[in-house]
């Protein structure tokens, strides 16, 4: 089935090769950002059992932007290691969408923005399943058995505020007008992601995922009477223009590597 | 030890380690966050290889999840045990296969379910469909009493691979290893 599945990429052209290394930066920041923001509520999240799930999940996703860094790194052998891709860009050289670019807010903007996150990753993760370049299509592999469970709880979590009423569903409805402008951005088109079609890397391109995406989801809030996200507005840009919320969180989670870039832990 | 007197033509040079002895190796080295089982009960030995010209050890493990904060404790504990072979040792990681909960050995059941972790269930087909409602995780048995009238009260346990539960029946609360 995979008889040509390689880990070499000798067999791509210089343009997808660029393009392979834009869906990784793309995908590890993604993880990345959304690590950190949900680590955020390690001793503050509402219930204990929480507080254990939150930090677990923030774990995880840390862990896949950790290997999916270095992947990074292999591809493109410049001499940086995934911690100084990870630590040592300013805020405009990060490449996560604009839906992690929101404050962490109150749990139901946490809830709101994990679903939506997690829904879409789902998507992206199966589109590059069976990716031509075997390092992705095994990572990808592991990482989607662990995914899965991420879906079914923060799914739970969405079901639980929007059924309660009351605040929880008020603060619920809150937060999904808020993020709904950058909903679709983990579907922001990649330069070049043509070439990564072509190249038997992603399945299909971005705004056919989207179209996925929405499928998956639709019948959710259709259940719950939520209003499903409208397109983004500025797709093109869904990956550049951080936030103020953003500068933040990067001076946090830089914070420790500034005080000695050096040193060896 | 080699007697002075002997002829260096005569020493016999030692011989590579069989893979069977780095096999039994390998099962005395306990899992960190798990110590009552071995990394070979836990699945986590995909290959273990010995070179036959220079006797050099290769040994290839699977990532229980992908940020597993004790990987390399793991590889110290694995080289350290392995050291007593006097050979260079190498140890990776891989994803392929991915470590599955389906790998656990049948006397690595047995082990975590006499300490109180009841043993996971099938784990879900790797190309399973993602979805929002998954339909309730079939119920685990207690470790303590056996009985199946038992809560899933966190997907999320202390360690990546584990999940809490609540039993009905004895009215304790235990781990189980989560069906990965």
């Amino acid at each position: 089935m995979n008889a040509e599945r390689t880990g070499d990429t000798a067999n791509l052209d210089p343009t997808a090769r660029l393009a392979l290394g834009e869906l990784l930066l793309s995908m590890a920041d993604d993880e990345f950002v959304i690590g950190f923001s949900d680590s955020e509520w390690t001793g503050i999240a509402p219930l204990l059992e929480e507080d254990v799930a939150m930090s677990s999940l923030a774990q995880d996703e840390i862990g896949h932007a950790k290997a999916l860094y270095e992947l990074l790194a292999g591809l493109l052998d410049d001499g940086h290691d995934a911690d100084a891709i990870a630590y040592d860009r300013e805020p405009p050289d990060y490449r996560h969408c604009r839906l992690l670019d929101h404050p962490r807010g109150d749990w139901a903007d946490t809830i709101a923005r994990r679903f939506l996150y997690d829904t879409a990753d789902a998507v992206r993760l199966e589109a590059v399943a069976s990716a031509s370049w075997a390092p992705l299509a095994e990572l990808v592999g592991k990482i989607r058995r662990e995914e899965r469970y991420h879906v079914m709880h923060v799914g739970a979590w969405l079901e639980r505020l929007a059924l309660a009423g009351g605040e929880a569903r008020v603060r619920l409805e809150d937060a999904l007008e808020r993020l709904a402008p950058d909903a679709a951005t983990v579907f922001a088109p990649l330069r070049d992601e043509a070439a990564l079609v072509a190249g038997g890397i992603l399945a299909a391109p971005m705004n056919d995922l989207e179209a996925r995406w929405r499928t998956m989801i639709g019948p959710t809030f259709e259940r719950l009477r939520l209003t499903p996200p409208p397109p983004a507005t500025e797709p093109e840009r869904g990956r550049l223009d951080h936030t103020a919320a953003f500068e933040w969180l990067h001076s946090e989670f830089t914070s420790v590597r500034r005080l000695d870039p050096a040193a060896t832990w | 030890m080699v007697s002075p007197t002997a002829s260096p033509a005569l020493v016999e040079p030692r011989r590579p380690p069989t893979v069977a002895a780095v096999h039994s190796a390998l099962a005395e080295v306990a899992d960190p966050e798990i110590p009552v089982v071995s990394i070979v009960d836990l699945g986590l030995v995909a290959r273990a290889a010995v070179d036959p010209t220079d006797g050099s050890i290769h040994v290839t493990l699977l990532p229980t999840f992908v940020g597993c904060p004790a990987l390399d404790v793991i590889r110290a504990a694995v080289e350290e045990r392995l050291a007593a072979f006097d050979r260079p040792v190498r140890v990776d990681f891989s994803f392929a296969p991915p470590w599955t909960s389906d790998r656990i050995t049948t006397r690595g059941r047995e082990r975590l379910r006499r300490s109180g972790f009841a043993p996971p269930s099938p784990a879900p087909a790797a190309d399973a469909p993602t979805l929002i409602q998954l339909a309730p995780p079939a119920s685990v048995s207690c470790p303590h009493c056996s009985s199946r009238r038992t809560v899933l009260e966190n997907a999320f346990g202390p360690t990546q691979c584990r999940s809490i539960h609540h039993c009905t029946g004895c009215r304790q609360p235990f781990e189980a290893f989560k069906p990965v």
